[in-house]
């Protein structure tokens, strides 16, 4: 973090200045007016926004865990699978993969009788879970390969005393395996959830009405250009800041 | 050969990819989808190189506004910088174009695709290039200065070719982000593999052949991009010590 000695250099001091001159600009010489009729929109759309991350970012990483330990240690029938994945995931874009989730499956499973007459059926015509579904598995993928380095980054003399011990496998696990192997990957985890933050708006294209899809709504709207996406650049630069500070707590805790 | 395709009941998917079809539409989208991301990566390069040089060689304001610029760019996703940049360059393309007379001009979706996704390549680049040349053992630099080279001789004689075995692993990774990254241009509106995917699969309603057909063409582009930059790493690397064996 800087410090405030180090913030009030004379170039910072003047810096500091223009930019709350270009903010004052913008306030008074920028249109404004939609915002107080946007506004329950754009919390609306702010929840789903974080609602999908945190959900996708924690489904991700329970599915990465095993897939990194497929990799790292598994027999060859499950650290194929669990590689193959990985590298699909990681080679092609993710716009692509929401995409053929939601047009694809969304246009097989009415063919199907019987989960139409579903109880899940309800949720399965709606687009948010296919979102999260997307966004989940490429966490995950991402993860995956993340958490193939901790698994074996691991020292090895730690696993053996914990087996001398006489301690089951799972516990081992449990109880030293994964926290270092966690420990180890923070910071890149933090990282990886900036990303996945970054990644939420390719949803607002099936439809999904998170913060990004609001801003187009009242671009569209109202034919205002950059207010709203000046405005969404702060509200996604707010957001990477909690995440990287909240990361930072971790780190240290 | 049909026979076959035929035998696994991929009879009409063939047919739906046959190049005389929209597999020729997949494949345009495919080489625009590429020409935009060499041209993204080539652009992020030159801003990076010349970003890395100001974060380190810089006065202080550089400095800061650098820092802004990599700062700002990092957090927001790439989507609304895409937005942003593009209604920016346009605009300003159609003000000078109305200064001097002309009336509004139509963008050409391959040089905005570039601009605008070369403008985000920077940010990345310049991060990756200014670690690398922080690798570069000073004296190698500081025996450069001494003999009297100018300072662009130096960097072309001794920085760039000592930094390239650090730089390859992270602008390989930056390459394969541009080829993906050029998927989001679809929102946009840009005729790229993306979007020509799902054009083809909306009208035709095989969403599933196109869009498998799709991520497998970006696949082959991940993976032979892979071996491709593992020979340059090889090559940037040639007379350092092999990493293999070594601690890890």
């Amino acid at each position: 973090m800087i410090s405030l000695k180090e913030l009030m250099q004379p170039h910072r001091i003047v810096m500091m200045l223009v930019f709350a001159g270009i903010v004052i600009w913008c306030a008074f010489a920028l249109r404004w007016d939609w915002i107080p009729k946007y506004t329950p929109l754009a919390l609306e759309g702010l929840w789903t926004t974080i609602w999908i991350l945190v959900v996708s970012t924690f489904l991700g990483f329970l599915l990465a865990v095993p897939l990194g330990l497929a990799q790292a240690v598994g027999p060859w029938y499950l650290s194929i699978p669990a590689r193959t994945f990985c590298t699909i995931i990681r080679g092609t874009p993710l716009l692509l993969q929401i995409w053929l989730l939601y047009y694809g499956l969304g246009s097989l499973f009415p063919q199907f009788p019987w989960i139409r007459s579903s109880e899940l059926w309800p949720y399965l015509r709606q687009a948010w879970p296919y979102a999260v579904l997307a966004l989940t598995l490429s966490y995950a993928g991402y993860e995956g390969e993340v958490m193939r380095g901790a698994f074996s980054g691991v020292a090895k003399g730690q696993l053996e005393a914990a087996k001398s011990f006489g301690m089951p496998r799972f516990t081992m696990f449990r109880r030293i395996w994964l926290p270092q192997a966690v420990r180890n990957v923070l910071p890149t985890l933090g990282g990886e959830t900036i990303l996945q933050l970054k990644a939420t708006p390719l949803v607002a294209t099936i439809t999904v009405m998170e913060i990004y899809a609001v801003s187009s709504r009242v671009r569209s709207d109202t034919f205002i250009v950059y207010e709203p996406l000046l405005l969404l650049a702060l509200v996604y630069m707010a957001i990477a800041g909690v995440i990287a500070l909240a990361f930072r707590r971790f780190e240290k805790g | 050969m049909t026979g076959l395709l035929e035998l696994l009941g991929l009879g009409a998917s063939a047919e739906l990819l046959s190049l005389s079809g929209w597999g020729g539409n997949l494949l345009r989208g495919l080489a625009n989808s590429l020409q935009i991301a060499f041209g993204a990566f080539g652009l992020g390069l030159v801003i990076g190189l010349f970003g890395a040089y100001g974060k380190l060689y810089g006065g202080k304001v550089t400095r800061d506004l650098l820092a802004i610029y990599t700062t700002v760019i990092r957090a927001v996703p790439e989507l609304v910088l895409i937005l942003i940049l593009y209604y920016v360059g346009s605009d300003i393309i159609n003000k000078i174009s109305e200064a001097m007379g002309g009336g509004r001009v139509e963008i050409n979706g391959v040089a905005a695709g570039i601009w605008v996704l070369g403008i985000v390549q920077g940010a990345y680049a310049t991060e990756v290039l200014r670690g690398a040349i922080k690798a570069v053992p000073v004296g190698q630099i500081e025996a450069a200065k001494s003999y009297g080279m100018p300072a662009f001789l130096t960097m072309r004689r001794v920085t760039i070719p000592a930094m390239m075995s650090f730089a390859v692993p992270g602008l390989a990774n930056l390459w394969l982000i541009a080829t993906k990254d050029t998927a989001l241009l679809a929102v946009v509106g840009f005729n790229e593999l993306t979007l020509e995917t799902r054009q083809a699969a909306s009208s035709t309603r095989a969403y599933f052949t196109f869009f498998l057909a799709a991520g497998f063409l970006y696949l082959m582009v991940t993976l032979c991009s892979g071996a491709v930059f593992a020979r340059v790493e090889k090559w940037a690397r040639r007379g350092q010590p092999s990493l293999k064996g070594g601690a890890r």
